[in-house]
């Protein structure tokens, strides 16, 4: 009953805590998000993946209007340039194309398509997961089973042989890998809705004569929000991955369009003569970025941290 | 040993924790003796830093707390020890009984080898003779059939029967003191009342000093010898139980006693007012049952219960843990479906055969409902504006609002809970547990409702602040006039607050009739028990009831 971490204005203060002054100091650092911003930047990964993160978004997307290059037409004539000579800081490959603003745009394609899907997932996820664990029963076990079912396909493959079928395109990237990475944060937010729905605030709103609807939307969601955006960040980072993947299979957007694993791929075939500027940036690109979603994960993990304790 | 020179003995005693808003000092230089033999009991409301004392003696405080003063047991320095020299004093000469039994005991382990492990750990025995001692050990502690019980699990006992092996263990190694904090909060009164007996025969008999860290002054009344009362980290008063209990010196008791609620002695009771006069009742239940699947058995949590309750009136429902109190409650707020039976609200049948959906929904905003935990009470995630307004929000439909009027609705609903309008930004987290409870109050009133469910409202809170949320409850029904289901174990609190009384046992309400009646003179021998095991805040008559107790108890 006693625990060690209780303030000391919870006994008989109870009526005059308004004046006491430890209140003051408690209200400057008030709010949940100014609480966990503190915790987040005490995360010094946490913060190194923003760094990097607003790094590479400003690379892809401002970067661009900075180092303007011809991304659509081939040029035959400097093929497989190595980095820093006539002008090309990393090169070029081998149709001609300037290696560094070709990452800035199969860049823009990998966080493009990392972050829509990502956000598909995440919300396809929560809504089914919060639904079947609120409602329970026969409905809960019928939706688990289908995801169930879902996670036994396995992505890669579909997203192979869906390229196979269909031409490959930036929609239809992100609507495949999110219809196929839904399935883990419905898990997730399923476990946290059968426990939220019988806490007394979510009762007391069900015996006030709320509607389920108000109680899974206004309750049950937004306090799975830790849970869901710790998640989203490692499902933007895995769908990227999976981008890279399929396209390094040779299955991915077609050229002119890239994205970083199709360079990868382009690059592979030149292994041997030594154009190691077609591999290294993009492989880092990726690396680095993945690497950074996990860390933002990470610090989120901490700003959502309820309890509040230093680590 | 000579009766002045105590067995443990701080002195300036300091504990800071570390925490996110900067160090707080939750034990302020306290000083505390205690003797061999003798049952000291450290009361105190929570954040009074008594837990904490208690866990500084032995050393198992987190890594955040800082300790400085000093702690001798027989005369030996307890704080120069190294952890390994400490090891060796913890469960050998101290030892400590925990709140929930269930918890700290090992569930896969059988009872006999966990006491035996306590055993073996500070003395070389074979196992053999270490089984043999759990044995006697357990029927010291007044296990029925010790050795059957020593091979079986922790799951396969009571509540208060686990308890009994945790004292098991504590005993084991035969301490010098045991520490035990809040060592039957968590048990029903009749099981609370025979753990205290156990806990006074030991002391007695083997010399055992018990440091009984509590909140509750009826157990402090009928177990202990002397009395340490902590406030805000500091020791207000240290002295005799019937001293400290009977004629308080310090402020600080005083108003601590004077907050707890008591029973009148049965002679005392005037009579009541007459019954209301016979009008619809806002709630009736009719043959309610309520049968939960549970691990392929079907258990009857609510058995054919019948009860009415008239406008305005408010009925105390009192009942140990497992008896459906809380079951009613739920069934009348709607959120557990009936097996069988009938539920009116406001004279309109509700459920199968009755209003359903939207009618349903709109009727339930004439009825409100205040629960037990201030801690989940309220969505961490709203602000207390938005949890007040929610009832508002839910009926915007029959109850049409501008934003402007909710917001002055809100400032009016906190006024009346007596709480400062600035409060509606804040988050609960911001709140203490009983201005989170007026919190949730005031939620139950937003829409002037002609009937109140309240479940265990006050059951979390410390004594002070609890007498602070009944005035606001009951001031707030004298002047609104709802009738309430007042559900609550806590017997004077239900008699100060009710005007009739339903005592229920094993899903069945076993008396019900007028406040007084029911509680000062009860007739159903379940509520004689039940009465006769809730120790009153006073030594000297609670002596008397104890010895009562124990020859009834003989008698049958």
């Amino acid at each position: 009953m006693t625990t060690v971490t209780v303030p000391a204005t919870d006994n008989a203060a109870d009526k005059t805590a308004g004046k006491a002054p430890g209140k003051a100091a408690g209200r400057a650092s008030g709010s949940p998000f100014r609480r966990g911003l503190r915790r987040f930047t005490h995360n010094r990964l946490a913060v190194f993946g923003l760094v990097v993160l607003g790094f590479f978004l400003l690379f892809c997307f401002i970067g661009p209007l900075l180092y303007p290059t011809d991304q659509v037409h081939t040029d035959l004539t400097s093929t497989m340039l190595p980095p820093g000579t006539n002008g090309h800081p990393l090169g070029t490959d081998d149709v001609g194309y300037d290696v560094l603003g070709r990452l800035m745009i199969a860049g823009q394609v990998s966080i493009v398509i990392g972050l829509a899907a990502g956000v598909l997932a995440t919300v396809i996820g929560t809504l089914w997961g919060a639904i079947a664990g609120y409602v329970g029963g026969a409905v809960d076990a019928v939706m688990m089973r289908i995801v169930d079912a879902g996670i036994a396909i396995p992505a890669t493959f579909l997203l192979l042989i869906l390229s196979a079928i269909m031409k490959p395109s930036v929609p239809l990237m992100i609507i495949v890998i999110g219809l196929v990475s839904w399935l883990v944060p419905a898990r997730l937010v399923r476990a946290e809705s059968i426990s939220l729905k019988s806490r007394e605030y979510v009762l007391a709103l069900r015996a006030m004569g709320g509607t389920h609807g108000r109680a899974v939307m206004k309750h049950i969601v937004p306090n799975t929000v830790g849970t869901i955006v710790v998640n989203a960040t490692f499902q933007v980072a895995d769908a990227i991955l999976l981008v890279a993947y399929v396209s390094f299979l040779g299955m991915g957007l077609q050229r002119p369009a890239t994205d970083w694993g199709a360079m990868l791929t382009g690059g592979m075939q030149y292994t041997y003569a030594g154009a190691w500027w077609l591999i290294f940036p993009a492989g880092l690109c990726i690396v680095l970025v993945v690497v950074a979603f996990n860390a933002i994960g990470d610090g989120l993990r901490d700003f959502f941290d309820v309890k509040g304790r230093d680590r | 040993m000579s009766a002045n020179a105590p067995l443990l003995s701080i002195r300036d005693l300091h504990v800071t924790f570390r925490t996110d808003d900067g160090p707080v000092e939750a034990v302020k230089g306290i000083d505390l003796d205690i003797r061999a033999g003798e049952v000291l009991a450290l009361v105190g409301e929570s954040g009074s830093g008594k837990s904490v004392t208690a866990m500084s003696i032995l050393q198992l405080l987190p890594s955040t707390a800082t300790r400085t003063g000093t702690i001798a047991l027989d005369g030996r320095e307890l704080t120069a020890l190294s952890e390994a020299q400490m090891n060796d004093v913890r469960g050998r000469e101290i030892s400590m009984i925990f709140q929930e039994p269930m918890t700290a005991l090992n569930p896969s382990m059988r009872i006999g080898d966990q006491i035996a492990e306590a055993l073996r750990n500070h003395e070389s025995m074979t196992k053999a003779q270490a089984h043999a001692q759990a044995v006697e050990l357990l029927r010291r502690v007044g296990i029925p059939e010790p050795e059957r019980r020593a091979a079986g699990y922790a799951h396969e006992m009571s509540g208060g029967q686990r308890q009994r092996v945790v004292i098991a263990i504590a005993l084991a190694c035969g301490p010098k003191l045991i520490i035990a904090d809040e060592p039957t909060t968590a048990l029903d009164v009749t099981v609370q009342a025979e753990i205290l007996d156990l806990i006074r025969d030991l002391a007695t008999e083997r010399g055992t000093a018990f440091l009984l860290v509590t909140h509750n002054m009826g157990v402090v009344a009928d177990v202990a010898d002397r009395v340490a009362v902590m406030y805000r980290g500091s020791m207000v008063e240290v002295g005799p139980t019937t001293q400290v209990l009977r004629h308080p010196e310090a402020d600080y008791t005083q108003r601590l006693l004077a907050a707890v609620p008591r029973l009148p002695d049965a002679d005392e009771a005037e009579p009541e007012l007459p019954e209301v006069a016979e009008v619809a009742p806002v709630l009736s239940l009719a043959g309610a049952s309520v049968t939960y699947r549970k691990a392929g058995q079907n258990f009857t949590a609510l058995d054919a219960v019948s009860v009415d309750i008239a406008p305005g009136e408010i009925l105390g429902l009192v009942g140990e843990s497992g008896s459906g109190k809380s079951t009613l409650g739920k069934v009348a707020l709607g959120l557990v479906p009936m097996s069988g039976g009938e539920l009116r609200l406001f004279g309109e049948k509700v459920g199968h055969g009755g209003v359903r959906g939207r009618a349903e929904r709109r009727l339930r905003g004439r009825v409100g409902a205040v629960f037990q935990d201030p801690g989940s009470s309220l969505d961490p995630r709203a602000t207390v504006a938005e949890a007040i307004a929610e009832p508002l929000i839910v009926h915007r439909a029959s109850h049409p609002m501008s934003g402007r009027a909710r917001a002055a609705r809100v400032r009016e609903l906190l006024e009346a809970v007596e709480l400062p309008a600035a409060y509606a930004s804040r988050y609960p987290h911001e709140l203490s547990g009983g201005q989170r409870q007026r919190i949730g109050l005031a939620r139950a009133i937003a829409l002037e409702p002609e009937l109140i469910i309240a479940d265990e409202p006050t059951s979390a809170l410390d004594v002070s602040v609890q007498a602070a949320v009944l005035k606001v409850l009951r001031e707030l029904q004298e002047r609104m006039g709802f009738a309430c289901l007042f559900i609550s174990h806590d017997l004077a609190v239900v008699h100060e607050f009710s005007d009739r009384v339903a005592v229920m046992y094993a899903g069945r309400i076993v008396e019900l009739g007028r406040t007084d009646d029911v509680l000062l003179r009860p007739e159903h021998p379940y509520s004689r028990r039940l009465l006769a095991s809730v120790p009153v805040p006073d030594p000297v008559v609670q002596a008397d009831r104890r010895l009562a107790r124990l020859t009834t108890r003989s008698v049958a």
